[in-house]
C-alpha cells in the first residue's frame, strides 16, 4: 500500500497546473480520493459536527442500495429459473451458461444468484462504461472533478430497468440522463431533477414496448409475464400473495420488487441521516390517504380502484421510488415543511396515476419526477411564507 | 354532470396542459419565468383573462359564428365561421384593454404588480389557443368557463414551476452556449417529460 502512495505522490506533480498532464487532473484525484482520505486534517476543536462530505454520503447510499442489489440478482434469476423450468425461456448465451454451469434450479439459490448476475450485470456494466465516458468527457472539458453521485446514479439506474432491456437501450438512456439532467447544468448538486429517473422516463416514453410491455419482465418467449400490478391494471389477477410481494419474488425491474430490501436501506438512509424520514413519512401518508379515498368510493370496473394500501405500496416500484428516489438530497425539497408537502405530492400522485392511468401501471419513478419539478417551487413558497411570518411576528419590536 | 366538469378541469390543467403538452404560449413562458414572484402575477392575470375570453368567444361562437347560428335573426343559412379567426383576436384584444383600465380604476395595486404583463396577454397565443380548442370541440358554455378557467390555471402552474426551477439555477453552472435561453428549453423539455405520465389518462 505505500507504494501505490507513494506512486501517487511521486507522479502528482504532472497533474498540477503547470504539469504535462494537468487536462487530466479530475482523473488524478477520483483515482486519489478514492483511494485515500485526504492528508490535509483540521487540528484542534472546529465547529464542523461531522465530517460528512459527498463522497460519504454517496457511499453510505451505495451501502444502503446493497440488499436491493442482491435482490436483483437472486430474483431476476429466481424468476428467470422458474421460465427456463417451464421450458419457456428463449435460447441465448445466457442459458447456454447456465447449462454449462449444472443447470436452471429454482430451488438453489447459487443457481438463481448466477442467472441474476448474468442479466443484471451486463447491464450494470454498460451504464458504468457509457455514463463513465460522459462523467470523464465533461470533467476534463468542463475543469470539475468526477462526483461520487455518479456511483449512484449508475448503481440506481440497472435496479429500476426490466431484465430484458436490450444493453443499447441502457446504453443511450443514460446518456441522455446524465448529460442532459446532470452535466449542462453544471454536474452533482446543481441539477434540479434525479437523473437516473431521467434515463429512465426517456426509456418509458422513447422505447415504450421495451419497458412496460407484458413481456419484458421475464425472457420467456411463449409465455407472457405481466408485472402484478400490470395485471391488475387490466383487469386481471396478480396471482402472488401480500408475503411473496414484500419479499420481492415477483416479476418486475430488477431492484425494485423487494420492499423488505428497500427497509434496509431506508433504515440505513435514516439512520445517517442522508435520507430524510419526513418525505418517506409523508409520501407514505399521500399513498395511503389517496388509496383510501379511492377505496372508499369503489369501481366495478376498474380493479385498482379497489386495490387495498397495504398491496399498493409492496407492488411495482413504490417502494424503492419511496425509499431511494424521492430522498435524493439535490432534487427533493429543502425545507422542512417542504418536505412534507414534496412527499405527499409523490405519494398522492403514484396512487392517481396507478389507478386512473392505465398507460402507466408502473408509474411510481414518473411521480417522482413530477415532484422533483415542482420542489424549487414548493421551497420558494415555504421561504417566502417563514419570511412573511417573522415580519409579522418582529413587526413590534 | 358535475362529473364532466371535473374529468374537464383535470383533463385542461394537466393532461393537457397549455405549455407543456402543446407548447402554447411559449414566449412569454421562456421571457418572463425568471422570478416565482413575476410569474405567480403572469400566471393568474392568464388566468383571470382566459377564463373571461374563453366564455364570451364561446357565446359569440354559438350564437352568430357557428353554421346556422344566426337563425335567431331569421338568416339561418349563414356561416360565418371564416370569421372566427380575426373575431376572436379582437375580442381578446379588447377584453384584456378593459380589464387592464378596469384594474388600474378599482385594483390600482393589483394592476401595478401585473403592469406590463397584462398587455403581453393579448399576444400569448395560450390564450388564442384556448377559444379555439374551445370552437373545435364545440364546448358547451358551461364547459367553456370550466375550460378557460383550467386551461389558464395548468399553465399558470408550468410558468411557477419552471420559475421556481430557474430561481434554483442560480448555482448551477451551464456551458456558455447554453446559457440564458438555451437551458430554459432544455428545462422545458425536462419538464413536459415529467407531465407525459399524465399521458393516457382517460377521462
Amino acid at each position: 500500500m505505500k507504494g501505490l502512495r507513494n506512486f501517487l505522490e511521486k507522479h502528482e506533480h504532472h497533474f498540477k497546473k503547470g504539469g504535462k498532464l494537468e487536462k487530466w487532473y479530475p482523473v488524478f484525484e477520483m483515482t486519489d480520493s478514492f483511494l485515500y482520505t485526504s492528508p490535509e486534517v483540521t487540528k484542534g476543536h472546529t465547529h464542523i459536527r461531522d465530517g460528512l462530505d459527498l463522497k460519504r454520503i454517496m457511499t453510505t447510499v451505495v451501502l444502503a442500495l446493497i440488499p436491493c442489489v442482491l435482490m436483483a440478482f437472486y430474483n431476476t434469476g429466481l424468476q428467470a429459473n422458474y421460465a427456463a423450468e417451464a421450458g419457456t425461456l428463449s435460447e441465448g448465451w445466457r442459458l447456454a451458461v447456465m447449462t454449462a454451469s449444472g443447470g436452471a434450479d429454482s430451488s438453489s439459490i447459487g443457481s438463481c444468484f448466477l442467472h441474476g448476475a448474468l442479466y443484471f450485470l451486463p447491464v450494470y456494466i454498460v451504464t458504468l462504461a457509457v455514463g463513465g465516458f460522459w462523467e470523464l468527457l465533461f470533467a476534463v472539458v468542463r475543469k470539475h472533478e468526477i462526483g461520487e453521485a455518479f456511483l449512484v446514479t449508475s448503481l440506481l439506474f440497472p435496479l429500476i430497468l426490466p431484465p430484458t432491456i436490450p444493453l443499447w437501450q441502457a446504453g443511450v438512456a443514460i446518456s441522455i440522463g446524465l448529460v442532459m439532467g446532470k452535466e449542462v447544468f453544471g454536474g452533482t448538486g446543481r441539477n434540479f431533477v434525479n437523473p437516473a429517473l431521467i434515463s429512465r422516463a426517456v426509456l418509458f416514453f422513447s422505447y415504450p414496448a421495451a419497458m412496460t410491455g407484458d413481456r419484458v419482465w421475464i425472457p420467456a418467449d411463449a409465455m407472457t409475464y405481466a408485472t402484478p400490478l400490470g395485471s391488475l391494471a387490466h383487469g386481471g389477477e396478480s396471482g402472488i400473495t401480500w408475503i411473496n410481494a414484500f419479499l420481492g419474488l415477483m416479476p418486475g425491474s430488477m431492484g425494485e420488487t423487494s420492499t423488505l430490501a428497500c427497509l434496509f436501506g431506508a433504515a440505513v438512509l435514516i439512520a445517517t441521516g442522508i435520507g430524510s424520514w419526513r418525505i418517506m413519512v409523508s409520501s407514505l401518508a399521500g399513498l395511503v390517504s389517496l388509496v383510501l379515498v379511492f377505496n372508499a368510493v369503489g369501481s366495478e370496473t376498474n380493479v385498482m380502484m379497489n386495490l387495498p394500501p397495504e398491496w399498493h405500496i409492496v407492488l411495482g416500484g413504490y417502494a424503492f421510488a419511496m425509499v431511494f428516489m424521492s430522498t435524493d438530497p439535490v432534487s427533493a425539497s429543502m425545507t422542512r415543511t417542504g418536505m412534507y408537502i414534496y412527499g405527499f405530492l409523490i405519494g398522492a400522485m403514484t396512487a392517481l396515476i396507478r389507478v386512473v392511468n392505465p398507460a402507466f401501471p408502473e408509474g411510481a419513478m414518473l411521480a417522482v419526477l413530477f415532484g422533483n419539478v415542482f420542489a424549487p417551487v414548493i421551497d420558494q413558497y415555504v421561504i417566502k411564507a417563514n419570511i412573511r411570518r417573522r415580519g409579522r411576528r418582529y413587526a413590534g419590536c | 354532470m358535475i362529473e364532466i366538469y371535473l374529468s374537464l378541469l383535470v383533463k385542461s390543467i394537466f393532461v393537457e396542459n397549455m405549455a407543456l403538452a402543446f407548447f402554447l404560449g411559449m414566449c412569454t413562458f421562456l421571457a418572463v419565468s425568471k422570478q416565482v414572484e413575476t410569474a405567480t402575477g403572469l400566471g393568474i392575470a392568464v388566468i383571470a383573462v382566459q377564463t373571461i375570453t374563453v366564455p364570451v368567444n364561446n357565446l359569440i361562437y354559438q350564437h352568430v359564428l357557428k353554421d346556422g347560428a344566426l337563425a335567431w335573426a331569421g338568416l339561418s343559412d349563414v356561416d360565418l365561421t371564416f370569421l372566427g379567426l380575426v373575431t376572436y383576436i379582437g375580442i381578446i384584444a379588447a377584453i384584456v384593454q378593459v380589464l387592464e383600465m378596469g384594474l388600474d380604476r378599482f385594483v390600482p395595486k393589483l394592476y401595478n404588480a401585473l403592469g406590463i404583463f397584462l398587455p403581453l396577454i393579448t399576444v400569448n397565443c395560450a390564450i388564442l389557443g384556448g377559444t379555439l380548442f374551445m370552437v373545435q370541440r364545440d364546448y358547451t358554455f358551461g364547459e367553456s368557463v370550466v375550460y378557460g378557467f383550467g386551461s389558464g390555471a395548468g399553465w399558470a402552474l408550468a410558468i411557477i414551476a419552471m420559475a421556481g426551477i430557474r430561481e434554483k439555477m442560480k448555482y448551477a453552472d451551464v456551458p456558455k452556449g447554453l446559457d440564458n435561453l438555451g437551458i430554459v428549453f432544455v428545462i422545458a423539455g425536462i419538464m413536459a417529460i415529467s407531465f407525459m405520465l399524465f399521458s393516457g389518462i382517460q377521462l
